[in-house]
């Protein structure tokens, strides 16, 4: 494999995040039968705000400021450590997996502390609700993704779980081959669908958070930034963006089987998958009305059940 | 009526009576009179204060008999400035007692939250604090939830989205709103006052822009109050193009808030296409007058635009389309479980307490209330044709979005029978002088609900007083209500599902 390879997903996520929302928004606006905002909407609105000084109120601590490049930081060395299905990540390491959640954690805490530093009655609500939801997403995840390191290893009948070695996201997904999918099948599947759910919490998607609203009351993770503006602004939208990439990169590889080691075969099968999966979202949003925020928590447990099912089965089925 | 009530002179709707033939109560009398009525089942449709003698006012009461089609005015003269309030046993006048006490300085004694209602100085000297006197915007007790847990939270008056402004006070627990309280006045632009001294070139144009969105409504029962004052009737002709006016009015609001409810809960499909389909119904109205939202069509005496049979037949046409696409549109709102879900059991009403703080209009007939005063006070072309009630029976969110749909099937049925059978006639017959020392009520049933305009002349037969009392000013209060026990981030769509103006209740 070439030394450049595992460079391929970071350059193409900086690149090429701001076309997702795109897709999901082209999306939206054809089934609704709209004219709806260009493809590139995202990259304007970028670099419109990357023009602009950022505004800042007067009783904000440095937290506030903080916020939104710490976030940044997160998601981009989280990047770093997500493969595209068989192409391996530019770092790699036994157990990154949990660094990846946490890095998202760490974005996730600093988005919540600059919230509650504006002392907003809006801010602090959506902050409550981001965590609250996150306690359900985060072990969602975790799980999920533990349940994958587990699929298609031979093991000796008598081995223990534990005596199973940590390998890195790359190795997990890089084995997940045709075969892999006819053998454990329906492991991958109630993965697929555990990550797709958290995916959807994580990125403020209907059925969970409405995007697209204007409503404070309703929002969960728009009102917290309410506040931040120009530049700042700028990278929590791009910050976005990204994070929306790592997980739909995460899922077209956990879906998409093709592990021919051919670099441009791999590569291009997973940003289609990633297309596809993104004008699969406009389409959930399309055609969904929002649960109630109470009903969330359910939707997430629900995912959270997933997880574990497919770990049982992995260990002991 | 019983014995109490039945020695008042009552009236039908759209009738004038000389106020010297009605007779004065005092002010234990006229309460007594209130009470009763509303044991009886009447409803407040208009309570007003104005100004007879130098230090003088006069209390009228509009009392409302919807079985019986009977308007009931009862008036008492107040020498001092205070008097008991019924607040506390009868809710539905606490918006007009705090009217009064902000415009008269008129104090209700007892009565449980007396604050301002729009923040407009007091007419005339009320001899009263600077507070009192011209109260500052916005500046007001509100009333307040302590405790572990407990936060508050300010929306407004700026919005998010572009409505109007009004400021909503949230005391809740968690997620949970404990108790919602609804500051408005923004609006305030002292209409009523200026009117005093009419009617005029300007009035009509006041009159249509009480409330944007009921253009229709408005004009057609101040049209029905100069001509109930001046004698005019208008031939069946002209009567029947109000009508038709004033249900593609409702359609068009409607159609608009069933889109709104449909984006509130992020269901994208029904948002758009209703958005686009208003706009085609409010193009039907422009078709008959030239304005979108029927600006110039109603005026004394009849409308002040006929329609040929070419322009029927394109109106017939554009309803077909219109109710072709809205049938599908709104169907698949009904189909979706996810917009069901979130519809159902929301911000119910019961009936109870509608009939308690006496909401109208859609709201009301949500929760069951056979309340439409095309059936209960009919005038005009309702005379002649019925238009069936619609009612719901649960008062959540998804009773007053069926509810609407249901009464706009309701008004393109009417529409095409009218239009199918206009009546040959003038468009306009000219107006008289008014009637003085006479006074009148006019009701309609706007897209909101009832709208009630009084009209008062003094000698001269110019306004003494004037009095526009739009549905909002009923159904704000039932919101308010509507949000308690609720979950807060719900507030939007019950908001929409009741979609009261702002202007209409700052007037």
């Amino acid at each position: 494999m070439n030394i450049l390879h595992p460079l391929l997903n970071p350059i193409l996520a900086l690149f090429l995040a701001p076309l997702l929302p795109g897709i999901i928004n082209r999306t939206k606006a054809i089934v609704a039968g709209r004219t709806g905002q260009p493809l590139l909407q995202l990259y304007y609105d970028l670099f419109r705000l990357f023009q602009k000084s950022a505004v800042y109120s007067l009783t904000v601590s440095p937290i506030f400021k903080a916020g939104p490049l710490v976030g940044l930081a997160c998601i981009v060395m989280g990047l770093t450590l997500v493969p595209m299905g068989g192409i391996p990540s530019l770092f790699g390491f036994a157990g990154d997996l949990v660094v990846l959640a946490y890095l998202m954690g760490l974005a996730r805490f600093f988005t919540v502390a600059a919230a509650l530093d504006t002392g907003s009655a809006f801010e602090g609500m959506g902050a409550s609700r981001e965590v609250q939801f996150s306690v359900l997403a985060e072990p969602a995840l975790l799980l999920g993704l533990a349940a994958i390191s587990q699929v298609g290893l031979i093991r000796p009948l008598t081995a223990l779980p534990t005596a199973i070695p940590l390998e890195s996201l790359s190795e997990m997904l890089a084995r997940l081959s045709m075969s892999v999918w006819m053998a454990d099948g329906t492991v991958l599947l109630l993965t697929s669908a555990a990550l797709f759910i958290v995916m959807l919490a994580e990125n403020c998607r209907i059925p969970v958070d409405d995007p697209t609203t204007h409503l404070e009351l309703t929002m969960i993770h728009e009102v917290m930034v309410l506040d931040h503006s120009g530049p700042d602004f700028g990278m929590i939208l791009y910050a976005a963006a990204l994070k929306l990439w790592i997980f739909l990169a995460l899922l077209a590889g956990l879906l998409i089987p093709v592990r021919t080691g051919n670099f441009w075969m791999d590569g291009a099968s997973i940003l289609i998958g990633m297309v596809v999966i993104a004008i699969g979202i406009g389409v959930i949003e399309s055609i969904n009305g929002r649960l109630r925020l109470i009903r969330v928590p359910q939707l997430l447990a629900g995912a959270l059940v997933l997880s574990v099912m497919a770990l049982v089965m992995v260990l002991w089925g | 009526m019983s014995d109490n009530l039945s020695n008042l002179f009552s009236m039908p709707n759209g009738h004038a009576v000389d106020i010297k033939s009605l007779d004065r109560l005092n002010i234990s009398q006229f309460q007594e009179t209130v009470m009763n009525g509303i044991g009886q089942g009447l409803r407040i449709s208009a309570m007003f204060a104005h100004p007879v003698s130098s230090d003088g006012l006069r209390i009228w009461a509009i009392l409302t008999h919807d079985r019986q089609s009977l308007v009931v005015p009862v008036y008492t003269d107040l020498k001092t400035r205070c008097y008991p309030s019924l607040t506390p046993q009868c809710p539905q006048v606490q918006g007009f007692e705090r009217e009064m006490f902000e415009q008269w300085a008129l104090r209700p004694e007892g009565h449980p939250w007396l604050k301002p209602l729009r923040f407009h100085d007091a007419y005339g000297n009320t001899g009263l604090s600077k507070s009192c006197q011209s109260p500052v915007m916005g500046v007001t007790d509100f009333f307040r939830v302590a405790g572990e847990d407990v936060h508050e939270v300010a929306v407004g008056p700026v919005h998010a989205g572009i409505i109007e402004p009004g400021h909503f006070r949230f005391q809740c627990h968690g997620e949970t709103v404990l108790h919602l309280e609804i500051a408005l006045g923004y609006q305030h632009r002292g209409v009523e006052r200026h009117l005093i001294g009419g009617p005029n070139s300007r009035t009509i144009h006041y009159m249509e822009t009480l409330a944007g969105d009921t253009t229709i409504g408005h004009a057609t029962s101040y049209c029905q109050a100069i001509e109930s004052l001046s004698g005019a009737r208008p031939s069946l002709r002209a009567l029947a193009l109000r009508g038709v006016a004033l249900e593609l009015e409702r359609i068009a609001n409607h159609v608009g808030d069933l889109g709104a409810l449909s984006g509130d809960v992020g269901f994208l499909p029904t948002m758009s296409y209703c958005g686009r389909i208003r706009g085609d119904v409010l193009n039907i109205s422009a078709l008959i007058c030239g304005n979108r939202f029927g600006r110039g069509l109603i005026c004394p005496g009849g409308v002040a635009f006929d329609m040929d049979g070419q322009r029927a037949s394109e109106l017939r046409r554009r309803l077909d389309d219109v109710e072709a696409d809205l049938n599908s549109a709104i169907d698949l709102l009904w189909k979706t479980s996810s917009v069901m879900a979130r519809f159902e059991g929301t911000g119910a009403l019961s009936r109870d307490l509608c009939d308690q703080s006496g909401l109208v209009g859609p709201v009301a007939r949500a929760s069951g209330i056979e309340r439409d005063i095309r059936q209960d006070f009919p005038l005009g072309i309702f005379q002649y044709t019925q238009i069936p009630i619609c009612t719901g029976d649960s008062g959540d969110v998804f009773a007053r979005a069926y509810v609407r749909w249901l009464e706009i099937q309701r008004s393109i049925m009417f529409i095409r029978e009218q239009i199918g059978t206009l009546p040959d006639g003038n468009s306009v017959q000219p107006a008289a002088d008014l009637l003085s020392d006479h006074l009148t009520v006019s009701l309609t049933e706007g897209w909101r609900g009832e709208i009630c305009h009084v009209a008062l002349t003094d000698d001269q037969g110019r306004f003494r007083h004037y009095k526009i009392v739009d549905p909002s000013f009923h159904n704000w209060i039932g919101l308010a209500m509507a949000l308690r026990g609720q979950q807060i981030s719900d507030f939007p769509l019950c908001n929409k599902s009741f979609n009261l103006s702002y202007c209409g209740h700052d007037l």
